[in-house]
Parts: C-alpha cells; sequence; structure tokens
C-alpha cells in the first residue's frame, strides 16, 4: 500500500476549522436531542406504568412506532414528507421560515427517536422497583402523582443510570445521521474533508478518536454519577 | 571505519543505477500488479449517469467505463494477455481513495474534478470531459444567473467542488445566499422539487441528466454562465508514469480518430446535451502524437 500520509493535512486551515465546527453542530445536536429525549421519554415510561389504559395504550403505541422505523428513515420522513402532508402554509413556514430548518428537524427526529427508548428504560426502572413499594405507598395515603415523583421515579431512575449512559452514548454517534439532511456535523465534515483532499484515512481516524473521545468522558462521568446514585443493598452495589 | 561506510555506500548506489538500468524494460506499479495478478479491476461509480452507472443486467455502464474498457484493452494488448479478466468494483466518495491506494481497484471511473489537492494523494490521466458549475433551477422562478438568488436557498452537495465554488462566490459576491449541505442528487432534487431550496449547484452536465430523468422535464432549466472549470478525469495510483502514460494514449487515440465522438453522442444523447465547439476543441488539444 502506498499511501501518502499526510496528517498535517488536520490541522490545516480550513479543514482545522470544519472538524471543530462539526464536533460543535454535533455536541449541539447530541444535547438537545437527549434532553427532549430525557424529558420526553420519562412522561411516555412512565405512561406505560400507569393504572389508566389509555395512557398505557398511548405510551405503547409511540414506543412501538419510534422503535420500529429506522431512525434514519424517520429523519427523512420528518424532513421531508413532514411539510408535504401538512397544510400548505405551515409546510411552507417549516421549510423555509422555520430557523435552521435541517438542524431543527434533526434535533427533534433524534429526541422523539431516543425519547422511545429512554421511555422503555424508565418503565422497565419503575417495574423492577417492584409492587410492593408501589402498594405500600398508596397504602400510606399517597396519590398516584405523589407515589411516582417521591418514590417510583427517584428508585427507577438510579436503577437504570447504567443503561441511560448507554442511551446518551447512543445519541451521540446517531447525530451523525443529521449529515442525511444537511447538518455539517462531524461526521459530513469528516466527510468533506476526505473529499477535497482524499486524504480520508486521516479524516476518519481523527473522527474515529473524536467520537472515541466524547465516549469515554461520558463513560467516566457516568460511572461517577453511577456510584454516586447506586442503591445500598442492590447487586450493583455489592459488587464494589 | 568512516571512510569504509562511505565507500560501501558509493558501491550501494552504483548497484542500484546499474540494477535500475536493466530493470528499465521491467514492469511496474499497476501494470506489474495486472500481470501478476491476471485481472484489471475498474473501480466504478454507481449512480453518475450518464458516466457510470448500472444497465438493466447489473452491468457497469456509461461514458466513463467505455473508456476504463478501452485502457482494459489496451493493458490487455501491452502485456499480450488475452485471457486478462476485468473485474469491476464500485467505489463511493468514501471508499475510493482507500482502494486504489491499497491496490483493491486499479483505476476509478467516475466523475472525478482533477484537483491540485487531490493530486497529493492520487494521480490523474488526461481530461476525458469538461464541464463546469451552473445553476439547476425550476423555469418559472425567473432566475438566470447567481446574482438573482440574493438572500435565496441554494443547495450543494456535501464535500464536492460545487460547495467550494458555492460558497466562495457567496461570499465573493457578497449575496447572502443560505447554502443547503444535500447529501446527494436525488436529496438535492427533493429539495428544489418541494421548493426547499431555489436553486442546486453542480456541474452542468449532471443537471441535464437530473432534468432528463425527472417526472416534468419541461418545468426545469440549466440557467446562468459556467461559474467553475472542472475537468474530470480517471484516477490512478500516484508515481507510476508507465501506466498514466498507456492510459493518456488511449484517450489521445480516442481524440484523435474521432470515437470519442460517437462515444459522446452515445451516452450525451441520453441526456440532451449537444457537442459543443469549445469542448470539441478541449478535447482535441488532447490529441498527443504518438
Amino acid at each position: 500500500m502506498r499511501y501518502n500520509w499526510n496528517w498535517s493535512v488536520l490541522f490545516a486551515d480550513p479543514y482545522f476549522g470544519w472538524i471543530l465546527s462539526g464536533l460543535g453542530w454535533t455536541i449541539l445536536v447530541s444535547l438537545v436531542a437527549w434532553i427532549i429525549g430525557l424529558a420526553l421519554g420519562s412522561v411516555i415510561g412512565v405512561m406505560r406504568t400507569l393504572p389508566s389504559p389509555v395512557a398505557r395504550a398511548v405510551g405503547a403505541t409511540y414506543v412501538e412506532v419510534f422503535r420500529n422505523v429506522p431512525l434514519l428513515v424517520q429523519i427523512f420522513l420528518f424532513y421531508f414528507v413532514l411539510p408535504e402532508v401538512l397544510p400548505r402554509e405551515m409546510g411552507r413556514w417549516l421549510k423555509r421560515d422555520l430557523p435552521h430548518p435541517e438542524l431543527t428537524m434533526a434535533i427533534i427526529s433524534l429526541g422523539l427517536y431516543t425519547a422511545c427508548r429512554v421511555a422503555e428504560q424508565v418503565r422497565a426502572g419503575i417495574q423492577s422497583a417492584g409492587k410492593g413499594l408501589a402498594n405500600a405507598g398508596l397504602a400510606t395515603g399517597l396519590t398516584t402523582a405523589q407515589l411516582y415523583r417521591l418514590i417510583l421515579l427517584p428508585l427507577a431512575y438510579r436503577l437504570t443510570v447504567p443503561a441511560l449512559t448507554n442511551e446518551f452514548l447512543n445519541v451521540f454517534k446517531n447525530s451523525s445521521l443529521a449529515l442525511t439532511i444537511g447538518v455539517l456535523e462531524l461526521t459530513a465534515r469528516t466527510r468533506a474533508v476526505a473529499d477535497y483532499t482524499y486524504q480520508s484515512i486521516e479524516a476518519f481516524t481523527a473522527a474515529s478518536l473524536i467520537y472515541a473521545t466524547i465516549s469515554f468522558l461520558v463513560s467516566f462521568l457516568m460511572r461517577r454519577a453511577e456510584t454516586m446514585a447506586q442503591l445500598p443493598g442492590t447487586l450493583a452495589a455489592r459488587e464494589r | 571505519m568512516r571512510r569504509v561506510h562511505l565507500f560501501g555506500g558509493a558501491l550501494a548506489v552504483a548497484f542500484a543505477f546499474v540494477g535500475a538500468s536493466a530493470n528499465a524494460q521491467e514492469l511496474y506499479g499497476t501494470l506489474k500488479k495486472i500481470r501478476d495478478s491476471g485481472a484489471i479491476v475498474i473501480g466504478h461509480n454507481e449512480d453518475s449517469p450518464p458516466f457510470a452507472s448500472f444497465d438493466a443486467d447489473g452491468k457497469p455502464k456509461g461514458y466513463s467505463i467505455d473508456i476504463c474498457n478501452k485502457i482494459a484493452v489496451a493493458v490487455k494488448a501491452e502485456l499480450k494477455m488475452d485471457n486478462l479478466a476485468v473485474k469491476f468494483q464500485a467505489v463511493n466518495g468514501q471508499t475510493r481513495t482507500p482502494l486504489l491506494v491499497n491496490g483493491t481497484v486499479d483505476l476509478v471511473c467516475a466523475t472525478t474534478t482533477n484537483t491540485f489537492s487531490r493530486q497529493k494523494q492520487v494521480d490523474f490521466l488526461n481530461t476525458m470531459f469538461v464541464t463546469g458549475n451552473r445553476l439547476l433551477v425550476k423555469k418559472n422562478s425567473g432566475i438566470k444567473e447567481i446574482e438573482d438568488l440574493k438572500g435565496k436557498v441554494v443547495s450543494a452537495n456535501q464535500g464536492t467542488t460545487n460547495e467550494k465554488v458555492l460558497n466562495e462566490l457567496n461570499q465573493k459576491l457578497n449575496l447572502g445566499i443560505k447554502v443547503l449541505s444535500t447529501k446527494d442528487q436525488p436529496q438535492a432534487w427533493i429539495a428544489l422539487e418541494s421548493d426547499r431550496t431555489d436553486a442546486h449547484m453542480t456541474d452542468e452536465v449532471v443537471e441535464y441528466g437530473l432534468i432528463a430523468k425527472s417526472k416534468n422535464p419541461d418545468q426545469y432549466a440549466v440557467a446562468g454562465r459556467l461559474l467553475s472549470f472542472d475537468p474530470y478525469a480517471i484516477v490512478i495510483r500516484r508515481d507510476d508514469s508507465a501506466f498514466r502514460s498507456l492510459g493518456n494514449r488511449v484517450l489521445a487515440d480516442l481524440y484523435r480518430s474521432g470515437e470519442w465522438e460517437q462515444i459522446y453522442s452515445k451516452w450525451m444523447s441520453t441526456i440532451g446535451q449537444p457537442l459543443s465547439p469549445e469542448l470539441k476543441l478541449l478535447m482535441s488539444m488532447q490529441n498527443y502524437p504518438d
């Protein structure tokens, strides 16, 4: 293999700037999508465990719809198809007047997709907290809202920190799909550097290292959070 | 000690020269690799008609493919290998450089613009086609030139020379264009069709192709002057002048014999692009003597 290595291309103008700005968009898309995912996912997850059959059906439908359609297709549907099926004026607004349409739509669709995965984890957490606690809470006179707020949710989140860490990392990796609708995030910028210079191995190595660094950083922070959130008396706590 | 080293070094250099001159007639690089492996591997795009795409039977076809097939025939003759296998390998923007450099493919037949930045990594044969950036617009938009796009939304595909030219002109002419970086031509087309963008910037020849295969070809137009100069060339590995000269001889023969015009009209008639006198002149200028 006679590859002409040139690592300095990564630090050359304008490519270094591209990679940096790509990293910035990746972080922005991921963080905002994660906030949407965590908030909406918690609501859906709770709905799936409520006594009301309607709430459970709505929650279940949401999860099934968003879990079963590939994210790439969802992003495409949100960006290209949704404006066409909406009333004309609203569609035009989405396409033209919405600030940064591709960025906004990427964040929304990634957030909604993440929500369905977070919902399942929250549901699992609530259910593993056990029926006994729920019944005990109700017996002491707590309302359903209080039961969730004071007992079930705090337990559920603490039990599911490792799974949520995993989801948080997935958001970063999934954010690379935003390039399909024109968000110039890290992967898109990497591809551009590779295409302009043909130094594709250097460019993709750099991107891999950046994604890996983000992952290590998040894992490290979340492991601290995990230790702090550990429940005394559970298996996870005994392992330490 | 030092003198011995110097002497040894001089001897080694001398032998190297002798060795090199003795080997001057021997095959090296791509030609040697093709002879040793018994196959020439043509890397090609899958979705760039009329240059490189698939026919109904799934075989690669197109203007670039025709030229590469001619090169394969010439390699066969040069190596005197009648049973040389001609293999095809699909590549894309991400894979073409690594696959070329690591020897998986021997040449890349696509719609690659020859640029100096890329020449640091790969080499190009002589120009096989010349195009340039123009605007793809809806006919009823009234857009005639790039200046008409002030404050409008224009798409260009990520990582292409088209995107580069658009960004540069946007700054230079102070147009305040909002650039949408589309992933590929089909997405750019949807964006234009659904009024998400006012124009798409890409190579003229690609625009004719997009219009030709659209549902309502009469609603779209290629507009404005040529905004850049994009010479397409076949990509080969660097530092391989024997293979490059063989490829260039095939091209020159095509331009000299007039066969090139047949290949041109065979493929460009499918998208309705006529042969301009300028292009004909540009090509005939590469008709180097044998």
